[in-house]
């Protein structure tokens, strides 16, 4: 069943056994089989790698993966920006304070490049906002965890910026075009960010043996979060297969996280600190790392809402959205007295 | 909340002009009560690294657009028209600046 083709003869066998005697079933065959034929067309394009673009025809569970996926990855760029923001007033220096606040700037400006690729699918803004501010709507977990100290800011830049690099970049090609321009946008924004955080890893790793201990503590907590970012096991994904085939995603969960480890060990080797993996270790024949196991009962707890600080960024989000309410409402009363005036 | 439709600003497209000389190309969109505060909305969003020197805002509702439905009608005549093209013409042997 994975061409179109093939799924086109299997379905259209299925609704041949069906009784044609009932009229409603001759109409259900032809919109089934024009749907097939749209299809086709749409899987044709793909295939080829022509951009899908807002006003092409697309199937309905290509249309809904994409504002799942998009409106998740806009709101994990929103949320992210709480763990950061918490270090801003407490930076060390002026540089990284300004470092930090251009970081979380970059941060919304990511979220409102997906939140604008969303929209041209036919999600309103408001609605995929509240969707976010009720809990209904998912964001990546690994902001559910609490930077609790400044090298905390650095491990976020490396290994969270570092995993989400990965996979923003493979999504640069993405088949859907708003989707793909805005991640051309991000993945260029978005390795400054990876290494103002390898910068802060690198001086605390190389500064007093106190210092140290605090990058390591911080490699410790944040290490396993990271490599959960890149979702379930291939084999307990679920998704996945549709994802390929539309090529909204063009490497697994498990391909991208292996290139990750593969990169950090190195980096954490030149900083002088241990990646937190009794398992790790380097595979002559396959030139890849072997590591431990995830502790995937962790990440479905706070996936499920269970984290160390879901309830606190929920709780953030409201707020900001609440006591900005009379900001929009001030705004629009007085664009419309604007307008007025003018037209008299 | 008092989050009425009234109260959503509009969606605005916006144009950025890389450099002087070059065309204002799109580069997304957002939201914002009035062409004012689009621009400066734009300039936050789109062109936090000198991506830009100019700024077009426009309304979203205002774009009129073609439908993928009327590639063909509108643009195949333009392909039998090879003629159009410089590269269509045999130039005789040794002719020069031409
Ligand atoms: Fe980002």
């Amino acid at each position: 069943m994975n061409s179109p083709g093939l799924f086109f003869v299997h379905y259209l066998m299925i609704i041949n056994e069906r009784p044609t005697a009932y009229p409603i079933f001759a109409n259900i065959k032809t919109v089934a089989m024009e749907d097939l034929k749209l299809e086709e067309l749409f899987q044709a394009k793909v295939d080829a790698e022509l951009k899908i673009e807002p006003k092409d025809w697309m199937p309905e569970k290509y249309r809904k993966t994409l504002i799942r996926q998009i409106s998740q990855h806009a709101h994990s760029e929103v949320v992210g920006m709480l763990p950061e923001g918490n270090w801003i007033t407490r930076a060390p220096s002026l540089r990284r304070k300004a470092i930090l606040l251009a970081k979380v700037q970059d941060e919304a400006g990511h979220g409102l490049y997906l939140y604008s690729a969303c929209e041209t699918l036919g999600a309103t803004r408001e609605k995929t906002v509240e969707d976010l501010n009720s809990g209904k709507a998912k964001y990546s977990s690994i902001f559910n965890y609490p930077t609790l100290t400044w090298a905390d800011i650095g491990a976020v830049g490396w290994l969270v910026d570092g995993a989400a690099i990965m996979n923003q970049v493979m999504l640069c090609r993405t088949s859907y075009g708003p989707y793909a321009r805005a991640m051309v946008r991000i993945c260029k924004e978005e390795s400054f960010h990876q290494r103002q955080g390898y910068e802060i890893m690198s001086v605390l790793a190389k500064g007093t043996p106190e210092q140290k201990e605090m990058a390591q503590d911080s490699l410790n907590r944040w290490w396993w979060p990271s490599l959960m970012m890149f979702g379930p096991s291939d084999a307990n994904s679920t998704n996945s297969a549709d994802s390929m085939k539309w090529k909204i995603k063009r490497q697994s969960n498990d391909e991208l996280r292996q290139t990750f480890i593969d990169r950090t060990v190195q980096q954490a080797e030149i900083l002088g600190l241990t990646i937190p993996d009794a398992k790790l270790k380097w595979n002559e024949d396959t030139k890849h790392y072997e590591w431990g196991d995830i502790d995937w009962a962790e990440f479905n707890n706070v996936v499920a809402g269970n984290g160390p600080c879901n309830k606190e960024r929920l709780v953030a989000r409201n707020k900001a959205h609440d006591e900005g309410a009379w900001v929009r409402e001030a705004a629009m009363a007085y664009a419309g007295k604007q307008a007025k005036r003018k037209a008299a | 909340m008092s989050n009425t439709n009234e109260n959503n600003w509009p969606l605005w497209e916006v144009f950025i002009q890389s450099k002087r000389g070059l065309d204002h190309k799109h580069v997304g969109s957002l939201h914002a009560a009035d062409a004012q505060m689009a621009i400066e909305n734009a300039r936050d969003v789109y062109t936090r690294r000198q991506e830009g020197q100019s700024i077009w805002v426009v309304p979203a509702a205002a774009i009129s657009a073609s439908q993928p439905d009327d590639a063909a009608m509108l643009f195949d005549p333009a392909d039998d028209k090879t003629y159009r093209h410089p590269t269509f013409y045999i130039m005789p042997e040794g002719a020069k600046y031409i």
